[in-house]
Parts: C-alpha cells; structure tokens; sequence
C-alpha cells in the first residue's frame, strides 16, 4: 500500500469500565509507530500489548473471526459504527483510513439492551433471545436437501440472501439515535419469510420477534436509515417495511 | 386472547403506524383546509360564507371531534414514541456523527418540527377561531365576517412571517412524514419509492408555497399598512 512506510502517532479516547456496574470514563493513550497496513483492531492489539508490558489493564474488546462474517467485533469509532468506512466491520477497517496525529474516539455500542461487560465489550445476548422468539425453521432437516428440489423465484432467492447477509453485529441498533433494532429483526425476518421453508411459520414469527424486541427495551424506528448507512453488510430498510407487513398480516390471519 | 390483542396493539410497528395513519390524515385536512382558504382570494363573500355553511352545519362538532381526535392521538403517541427511544439509549455516546447517507435535517428534527407545528395550532386557533368576532350580512343571512379577523391580523408583518416559518417547519416535518409514514404502513417497493420521497418532498413544497401565500396576499391587499 502506497505510504505504508510512513508510521502514524495517534491519540486514543478509549471508553474504560472496568465491570457491569463500574461508572467508567473516557480515557487518553499516545500510540506511536502504527502501521497504516495494520487493522484497526491490530492497532488495539499493539496499544494492549504495551498496556501488559506496563502492568495494566488491557482494553477488552470483542472480536472472533477478524474476517468480516461473524459480527463480533463493535465498536463506535470518531461516532460512527464500525467507523468511518462503507459497508466493512471494524475487524476490516484498516489505518490507513485514518491521518497521522488523529484523534480516535473509541466507545461500546450503547444501548439500553446491550448492557457494558467490560470497556468496549457489550452483552448482545439481546439478539440471541429475539432469535430464540421465532428467528427460525421448526422443521427436522435431516440431510441437505437437493438444491433445486423447492423451485424459488430468483428473486426471492436473491432478496433472501441479502437479508441472510446480517452477521446481528448490532452496528445497525448502534448508529440508530433510537437505539431501534429493527433492521437486525426485519433482516432476520425477511430471510425465511421469502423463502417457501419459511414462509409456513411467517405469520407467527413477526409477532413473536417484534414482541421480544420491544419486551428488551430497544426503541422504535423513525424511518432515518442510519441503519442502513452504518450497516457493514448493506442491508437496506426496505426490510424494515417487509417486517412491518409481515407484522400485520400475522396479526389479521394468525391464530 | 385479550392479551395478545393488547400485544399487538402496543406494539412498536403499531404504534408507528398510529402514528403515520393519524399523520397521513392530517395531510388530507391539510389540503381540504387550504383549498377552503383560498376563497379569501375569490371574494370576502365567499369566504364568509363557506365559513357559515361550516359553522352552521351540526356535522362541523363530529367534524371536529374527529379531528381534535387525530391531533391528539398523533401528538400523543409522538411524546409516547420519543420518550420510549430516549429511554432506549440511557447513555447517550461522547461522539455521534451521522454517516450523510441516512437522516437528514427533517428526518432528525421530527419532534421540534412537530412541536412548533403544535405551539403554532394553538395561536392559529386563539387568533382565528377564537379571534375577534365581527359580524356581517350576506345574501340577507347574518353571519360572522371571519374575512376581517384574518385580513386584519395579517396586516402586521410579523405575524406573516410567524405564519411562514410556522408552516416551513410544518413542511420540513411533512417532508420527511409524508414518506415516513408509508415505510411505517409497508410501503417500500424500487419501482415506487424514489417517486414517493419526491413525492413526499413535493407535497412539503405545495403545503408551505400554498399556506404561506395566504398571508402574504392579505397583507398586500391592504398596501402593507
Ligand atoms: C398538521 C399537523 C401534522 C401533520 C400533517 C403531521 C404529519 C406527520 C406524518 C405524516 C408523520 C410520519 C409518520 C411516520 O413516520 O410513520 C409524522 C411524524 C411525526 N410527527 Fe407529525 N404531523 C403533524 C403535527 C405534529 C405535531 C403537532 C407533533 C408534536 C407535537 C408531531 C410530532 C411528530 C413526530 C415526533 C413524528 C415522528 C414519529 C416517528 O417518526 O416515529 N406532529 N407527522
Ligand atoms: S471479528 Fe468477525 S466480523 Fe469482525
């Protein structure tokens, strides 16, 4: 990469809480000799590897796969969801997007529903009881089935894949001022409602999602599309409405 | 069964489409409301007394019911809303940039747009309905001359331009609403949705363009007084 001979200093606002209830505070490190190569979350590596050395807390941070498809890694970076590039996780941000002598804002997502472990590290469980609601086929599977064997228009495929595309990193709940879920909730919906497999428990499944979403206190969506902007797999609101006609037609015809 | 009624009813995606029913209506009153106002234009006469057939119709307090109705349950579930999503977020971010591809000014200023609008239904009504009552005779039939009351407010300048940045704000919230309130009710479909936000966008241009020239033509009439 073009200047990546040219090492950065950077100052750190890092977010530090050191338990569930502690009150926490933001936090200034200097971090000399980044590499514009490194990821952001190797930047963290290097920062906590100098705070061990030093006998300190190191920052804790999620993370897993560091490829962009698990959705582990968060993060709010200068204010905005898995900071200021489009469409790509933290874990795929890298340095180079940042300028030498900057100033980086790091902060947990913060939600009402997502309370803080630990520094930058938040309980997302909230999204595994929403899935747990009705995020799913009840059907014994058994073994792959043939890949043409259910004809789907290849549109509905298409539409399906783009909302199966969610990783549930919660950057959408993040980034919105209402801490809403509902991009998380629509996407998961609409991959099994658009599909044959999962359309025969659609009209239970957006109730009993949506009323998991609002039982965890997320807040209600104001049609703005931060989500979508923010989103690391592109996933649109068009969704959102999807889940609200699903919603409604479960509500007339379930019984 | 109850129960699950009350689940649905309360529900988020409900409660938004209260929401953008209530508004969509208001737009339809919006329009009606206007194309009445513009007989101040066609004559004093005629104003009077579409004025009178209003007043004197007994429907008018059903009329009205129904759309002190719409207010309410727009403006209340408007605070029920934006309380719940304060409460969704306890503590709020040290930094918070919107990425320039999401909200926007209208889309993010929904409650103080929609509040002005409200301060702005409560002084519209104090000085027009509840205004100064004048009496006049047409056509041999008495009857309230509502044409003075609003011509004679509008010969002060500042309460045109009070009327004006009043239905700016109305039309930056409708800009956004109008839109809103289809994706609330399901609407979002590539083939019309980017007509729709324009459409949305139109309609705000229409309502503050057509309100806001009412004011200033009764202010004109009388030579800027
Ligand atoms: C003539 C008067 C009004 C009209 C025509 C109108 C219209 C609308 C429409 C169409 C929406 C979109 C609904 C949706 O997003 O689903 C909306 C949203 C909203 N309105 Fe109004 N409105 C009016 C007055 C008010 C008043 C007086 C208030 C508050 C005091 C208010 C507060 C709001 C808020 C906070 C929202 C956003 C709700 C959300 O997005 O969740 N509006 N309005
Ligand atoms: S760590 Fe897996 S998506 Fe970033």
């Amino acid at each position: 990469m073009g200047n990546n001979t040219v090492s950065m200093n950077l100052n750190l606002k890092i977010w530090r809480q050191k338990s569930a209830t502690d009150k926490g505070e933001m936090v200034d490190y200097k971090l000399t000799d980044v590499s514009p190569d490194m990821s952001f979350l190797e930047m963290l590596d290097m920062l906590n590897d100098r705070l061990i050395r030093e006998g300190k807390d190191p920052v804790a941070f999620d993370h897993d796969c560091r490829e962009g498809i698990c959705g582990m890694c968060s993060l709010m970076i200068n204010g905005q969801a898995h900071g200021p590039e489009r469409e790509t996780t933290t874990c795929q941000l890298h340095m180079r997007s940042f300028k030498n002598g900057d100033t980086i804002v790091i902060e947990p997502w913060r939600a009402k529903a997502f309370p803080i472990h630990k520094d930058l590290m938040v309980d997302r469980s909230a999204f595994d009881e929403i899935i747990a609601a009705g995020g799913y086929v009840s059907v014994n599977t058994g073994h792959a089935p043939d890949a043409n064997a259910i004809p789907i228009p290849k549109e509905n495929a298409d539409l399906a894949m783009d909302a199966a595309a969610c990783i549930g990193c919660a950057a959408c709940v993040a980034s919105c001022k209402n801490a809403s879920a509902m991009l998380f909730v629509s996407a998961k919906i609409s991959q099994l409602a658009l599909l044959p497999q999962g359309e025969a428990e659609s009209k239970q499944r957006a109730e009993a999602m949506v009323a998991k979403m609002d039982e965890l206190g997320f807040g209600n969506c104001t049609n703005e599309a931060e989500c979508e902007a923010s989103c690391p797999k592109g996933i649109d609101i068009s969704n959102i409405a999807r889940m609200n006609r699903e919603f409604i037609k479960g509500g007339l015809t379930n019984r | 069964m109850s129960s699950r009624l009350t689940r649905i009813v309360g529900s988020s995606i409900v409660k938004k489409q209260a929401m953008a029913i209530t508004g969509l209506l208001l737009c339809g009153f919006l329009v009606t409301h206007l194309a009445g106002n513009f007989l101040i234009i066609y004559s004093a006469d005629a104003f009077n007394q579409y004025a009178y057939a209003l007043t004197s119709n007994p429907l008018i307090y059903v009329a009205e019911a129904g759309l002190a109705a719409l207010f309410l349950g727009h403006i209340g579930m408007a605070i029920k809303l934006t309380l719940e999503n304060h409460k969704a977020r306890p503590q709020k971010y040290y930094m918070k940039k919107p990425t320039g591809r999401g909200s926007t000014f209208a889309s993010s200023t929904m409650p103080y747009t929609g509040m002005i609008t409200l301060i702005f239904l409560v002084i519209h009504l104090i000085n027009f309905k509840f205004g100064p009552l004048y009496m006049t005779t047409v056509d041999g039939v008495e009857m309230r001359d509502l044409y003075r009351t609003v011509v004679e407010y509008f010969a002060s300048p500042l309460n045109v331009l009070w009327y004006i940045i009043a239905m700016v704000a109305l039309g930056i919230h409708l800009s956004h609403g109008v839109w809103s309130a289809f994706q609330s009710l399901g609407f979002n479909h590539p083939s019309y949705t980017p007509t729709l936000r324009m459409a949305s966008k139109a309609f705000a241009v229409l309502i503050v363009v057509g309100y806001s020239s009412l004011p200033i033509y009764c202010y004109l009439i009388q030579g800027g007084h």
